[in-house]
Order: C-alpha cells, then sequence, then structure tokens
C-alpha cells in the first residue's frame, strides 16, 4: 500500500471520509451503550429520542451497587468475582495445556496427528449454542450446574483447541535450530524450550491468552443455560436481572455493561502490541 | 584425548536407510572435512555425532566413550549450524556466554572466557547488540564464538560457510582455518563445496548416497581418486572423463586416437575403461603445468576459450566428448583455432567402465 501514492487531495479527503463513515459504524452501538449508562432515564426512554445527552449522571452506577434508597442493589460485585475466578483460571488452564499441545504439533512427530489437529479444528466449527442441552443434562448429573468448576470447564474446552491452533502456528516459526543449538550448548530438551523457545513465543502466548480471557469473559449463551444464582452467575448473565417481566432497566443494564468493558478494554490495550504482532504472525502461517 | 570413532554407523528413517555402516577414525586435534553432493549422508553423519539424531546401528565413540545413548549435552561438542542459529532474544554477549551460564560457570570467569572469544574473533564493537542487528559475516563469527567459549572436546561445523556470498566465504574460510591452528580442537566439518573441503581439511571424506567413497589427504584424493565420483567431485574444473577400449596395452578413445597407459595400470586386452586427465595435463604446447616427460600430442580446435587471467580454460573435442584444457601463461585464443595440445602421460587416470574404481596401483 504504501507503494500508492495519493496525488490529489480531494482523493485523500474521500478516504479519510470513508473511513469515517464505517468507524461511526463500528462505534456506534459501543458509544450508546456507554452514553446510556451515564444517562437519566427519562431522557433514555424520549420519544424522539435525544441524540446529545442534556445532563450526565453516576446515579445508574449507584443504582446498581445498592446506593440509591430507590433502588436494591445487585450482587454486582459477586458476579464480578465470579467472572475473574471463571475466566482468568480457565484462561490459564488453557494456555498451560494448549502451549504444551502446540508445542507438540509443531515439534514432534507421532501417529494420528493430521487427523487429531483436524479434530480440534472441527469441534471449533460446532456453534457454542448448539451445546448448551447436551451440557446441560451432562452437567445436570454431574453435579456441575451452577458451579464455577462447570463454567471452567465449559471454556476450557472451547479455549484449548484455539490456543493449540495459535501456538502451533508460533513454535512452527521458531527453527528448530535454535532448541538444537541449546541442547548443545548444554540444556536438557526442557531448558531449551524454556530459555529459548518459550521467551520467543511470548507474544503469540499473550494473543493467545488475550482470545481465549475475552472469550470466557463475554459468554453469554451457556453460561446463561449453566448458571443459576450467584454462586455461579457471570457478569453478562448478570445483565438479565435488569430485565423483569414488563420493563427492561436500560440505564442499569447499560452502566453494567460499561463494568464489563472496562476490563477487557484494560487488558487489550496492555496487550495490544504483542496482540498486533500475534495476529500478523498467524496470517503469515495461514 | 578426543579422538572421534565411527563403527559401522547407520541410520535409518523408518524403513529407509540414508546411512549405511559408515566406518571413520578422526584422530585428536585433526579437522576431518565431510564432503558430498546434497543427498549423500554428510549432514545426518554430523548429525549423529552431535546426538541430535538416533543412531539406528554401531557405535559412536567420543574419547573413549561410547556416546550412542547420550544427549547432546553429555557429550562435550559444540556446533555451528548452517543457519547460524544464535538466540534472536539474546546479545551477542549473552549468546556466547549461554553454554557456560547453564553450566553454572562462576560469573567472573564466564566473562572472562567471553571476552577472549571476541577477541579472538574481533567481536568486541558488537558485543551488546541483537544477532537481526548483525551483518552474516558478524552472525558466522558469533557462531563460531559461542562454539569456542565453552572449550568443547569436538567442533561440529554444518556447512557453516553456504549462507554467506563468495567473497566473505573466502575471507571466513582463512579465519576457520587459523582458529584451528590457535584453538588446537578436533574438527568434523561437513560442506557440498569441494574447495572448501581442499583448503581446510587435514583429511577428507567423500561421501554418496550414504556410503564413504574414499578418505584421504587433499593431495590423495586429488592425485589418487578412488573411483570415477571422486575423480570428477575432487578439482574445479572437473577432471575429463573418456570412455575407452585397451588395445595393444593402449587405450583407444572412440575417435581413434590411442592414448599409451600407465605401467601400473592393471588392464586386461579389450577391457572397456574410463580414462581420466585433469584440465592442467591438457595444455596446448608450451603453456602446460608441469614439463610433462612422457606425453601425446593431438591437435585440436578450440571450441570456447575462458581467459581468467593467469590461465585460459579451453574447450575441445578429444574422444567423441568435449574436453577442457587449461593454458597457462596465456596468450589470446580465438574459437576456432587449432592447437597443439599435449597429454601428460604422467598423470593419466585410468578406471574400469564397468565398477567405475581406479586401476591404478
Amino acid at each position: 500500500m504504501s507503494a500508492m501514492t495519493i496525488e490529489k487531495p480531494w482523493q485523500r479527503w474521500l478516504i479519510r471520509l470513508g473511513v469515517f463513515v464505517s468507524m461511526t459504524i463500528l462505534v456506534v452501538p459501543g458509544a450508546w451503550v456507554v452514553l446510556t449508562a451515564f444517562r437519566q432515564n427519562i431522557e433514555i426512554l424520549a420519544k424522539p429520542a435525544v441524540w446529545i445527552p442534556q445532563e450526565l449522571t453516576l446515579k445508574n452506577f449507584q443504582g446498581i451497587f445498592g446506593l440509591l434508597d430507590t433502588q436494591q442493589g445487585l450482587p454486582v460485585a459477586q458476579y464480578f468475582v465470579n467472572s475473574l475466578v471463571i475466566s482468568v483460571t480457565s484462561t490459564v488452564v488453557a494456555i498451560a495445556v494448549g502451549m504444551m499441545g502446540g508445542y507438540a504439533f509443531a515439534r514432534y512427530r507421532f501417529k494420528g496427528k493430521g487427523a487429531l489437529f483436524l479434530g480440534f479444528m472441527l469441534s471449533r466449527t460446532v456453534p457454542g449454542v448448539a451445546l448448551s442441552l447436551p451440557l446441560f443434562i451432562l452437567w445436570a448429573r454431574l453435579g456441575l450446574i451452577d458451579t464455577s468448576w462447570g463454567m471452567i470447564l465449559v471454556y476450557m474446552s472451547i479455549n484449548i483447541p484455539f490456543t493449540i491452533w495459535l501456538t502451533d502456528g508460533f513454535f512452527r516459526q521458531i527453527p528448530i535450530d535454535l532448541s538444537e543449538a541449546a541442547q548443545i550448548d548444554g540444556c536438557t530438551r526442557w531448558q531449551a524450550f524454556w530459555k529459548v523457545e518459550f521467551p520467543l513465543a511470548r507474544a503469540g502466548l499473550a494473543s493467545a491468552a488475550i482470545f481465549a480471557f475475552l472469550t470466557s469473559w463475554n459468554e453469554y449463551a451457556l453460561a446463561s443455560q449453566l448458571t443459576r444464582t450467584t454462586a455461579s452467575k457471570t457478569m453478562p448473565v448478570g445483565l438479565m436481572d435488569f430485565t423483569a417481566q414488563f420493563t427492561v432497566d436500560w440505564a442499569g443494564m447499560s452502566a453494567m455493561a460499561v463494568l464489563i468493558i472496562i476490563p477487557a478494554l484494560v487488558l487489550t490495550f496492555i496487550v495490544q502490541k504483542h496482540l498486533i504482532a500475534g495476529l500478523t504472525f498467524g496470517g503469515v502461517k495461514g | 584425548m578426543a579422538n572421534v570413532s565411527l563403527k559401522k554407523v547407520v541410520k535409518r528413517y523408518g524403513r529407509e536407510e540414508v546411512v549405511h555402516g559408515i566406518d571413520l577414525e578422526v584422530a585428536h586435534n585433526e579437522f576431518v572435512v565431510l564432503v558430498g553432493p546434497s543427498g549423500c549422508g554428510k549432514s545426518t553423519t554430523l548429525r549423529m555425532v552431535a546426538g541430535l539424531e538416533e543412531i539406528s546401528d554401531g557405535t559412536i565413540s567420543i574419547g573413549d566413550r561410547v556416546v550412542n545413548a547420550l544427549p547432546p549435552r553429555s557429550r562435550n561438542i559444540s556446533m555451528v549450524f548452517q543457519s547460524y542459529a544464535l538466540y534472536p532474544h539474546m546479545t551477542v554477549r549473552e549468546n556466547l556466554g549461554f553454554g557456560l551460564k547453564i553450566a553454572k560457570e562462576p560469573e567472573a570467569e564466564i566473562t572472562k572466557r567471553v571476552n577472549e572469544a571476541a577477541d579472538i574473533l574481533g567481536l568486541e564493537p558488537y558485543m551488546d547488540r541483537l544477532p537481526a542487528h548483525l551483518s552474516g559475516g558478524q552472525r558466522q563469527r558469533v557462531a563460531m564464538g559461542r562454539a569456542i567459549v565453552r572449550n568443547p572436546d569436538v567442533f561440529l561445523f554444518d556447512e557453516p560457510l553456504s549462507n554467506l556470498d563468495a567473497k566473505l566465504r573466502g575471507q571466513m574460510r582463512v579465519e576457520i582455518k587459523r582458529l584451528h591452528q590457535r584453538v588446537k580442537t578436533t574438527v568434523i566439518y561437513v560442506t557440498h563445496d569441494q574447495v572448501e573441503a581442499m583448503t581446510l581439511a587435514d583429511r577428507i571424506v567423500i561421501m554418496r548416497d550414504g556410503y564413504v567413497e574414499q578418505v584421504g589427504t587433499p593431495t590423495q584424493v586429488f592425485e589418487k581418486p578412488a573411483n570415477t565420483f571422486v575423480a570428477g567431485f575432487i578439482g574445479s574444473p572437473p577432471m575429463n572423463q573418456l570412455d575407452a577400449i585397451v588395445a595393444n596395452g593402449k587405450a583407444r578413445l572412440s575417435d581413434g586416437v590411442e592414448v599409451p597407459l600407465p605401467a601400473d595400470a592393471r588392464v586386461s586386452e579389450g577391457q572397456q575403461i574410463v580414462l581420466g586427465f585433469r584440465p592442467e595435463s591438457f595444455a596446448p604446447k608450451g603453456h602446460s603445468l608441469h614439463g610433462a616427460d612422457r606425453s601425446v600430442s593431438v591437435a585440436r580446435t578450440v571450441m570456447i576459450a575462458e581467459p581468467l587471467g593467469t590461465e585460459t580454460i579451453l574447450f575441445a573435442e578429444l574422444g567423441g566428448k568435449e574436453v577442457q584444457g587449461k593454458m597457462l601463461d596465456p596468450r589470446p585464443v580465438q574459437p576456432g583455432e587449432m592447437l597443439d595440445f599435449t597429454l601428460d602421460l604422467t598423470r593419466l587416470h585410468v578406471f574400469d567402465k564397468a565398477s567405475g574404481k581406479t586401476l591404478r596401483a
């Protein structure tokens, strides 16, 4: 693209306009949620819609934490802890197991390797919701309904195949000579992995980790089936607390959505550099 | 003492055998070069010595230890890879000291030895750079430095110069030779370049298709090639090889030219042979390398002349094939010009046509 030269200013402006329009379309729903979270209920429900907020407020946030007299609070803190425990645990396990799996696929030759890899990829083609009924029956028999462990198991099994696929690509990019050189330099195979191959694959592992974390953090469909109470309900499921039989508390829901977005956003910013390197790296692999 | 001894070493991948029972003795401090075309098993053999490939059969010993079952780290070897295999996330200093750090040498000792290696190879200005910020020649030097800091029993080189351009390759070749003179160690060096083999080796091992074709000093393999393959592989331009039949104790070429055979050639009347002679033994009168005692003259038309400065390579037809001659102290030669060539009879090679083996004592 850098070879393309734009000579006329109006062409440049046309491109900027195009970018602006498409970005607007992308950003508006998110921005609307954030705006709604800081608005008064009257303004939110006004018809015709009020596009520019007249007054911003923190009342919606105070409301969901039960800081206002008019409204009962929700166990947001408990939901947050559940989400965090489930997401972090399933991500850590998925990365640990997936990294080992990816390394094995990249470095070792074993029987049925191709079929196994294909199997992992095929498991990704099944939509999560399709699993909800069988999972529900299975989890009910195992007594895993409404437990954090139940959710951790589900997210692990979703994330491990993906992590294997991603890290396999990363390890493949690292020349095998490096591990061999390290072994000749006195390392065991294990040391060679930790001192040479692991540091070089860090970018890939970081992006795999954020993908796994966001998958677990944002997942709604399965969690809504398999969780019941504050014992295991995650933040996205908690959003449904704002719907009653005839009304929806859009203000509260939006405030909670903002609370869900913030950690994901912070995490993404932290690993952004790795993420870009990771995505392009994976792209090269094809 | 770190001699390396290979006894009936075999390598199989599944059912396919790629190295067929190699025997080789490398003496203490000897520089041995394994050379051959790609796929001849030379790298596989080296990797078996290194411990990076399992040995399917036979034994490999370093010193008086059989190392078959030992992992690379326990063999006290170091290796320079074709790709250099420098650790991209470590500086030159860290790359050099990595092996010593793994061995838990004291910090002061590491610093001392790393600095020594850097001094030998002229790496001081680059010590804090990452490999990505080095040129090909510098990376090559770091790879060699990483190999020497550990004071190994045996140095292994796997085509270390093949990624460099021609000029740098020549420089590094000299540096490797100098390094070996300075750091006396046993060396096994793999290359497909016969010039590297000739210039570096104490002894050359010529391999083809998983077999050893000949082992000898550079002079031996050049002057007394064991078979037509070695004859064609060593020397540049390659030896001319012409089919001939033994008639009246002479070799008769397909175009009727008769060449007297050396006295020690064990041939029988009517035998099909290959007559070999190097381009430097086939020169226009007055332009030959050796003032030959015995020679035959043939007048031939020059088809192509390649002037190289100190010599000119001449292409002419002999025995129904195109042969190359070397004209020393050259004068300008035009294609189509008829020249009187002399064929030096004291430097003839005679091979059996069927087996390719030499027929000279």
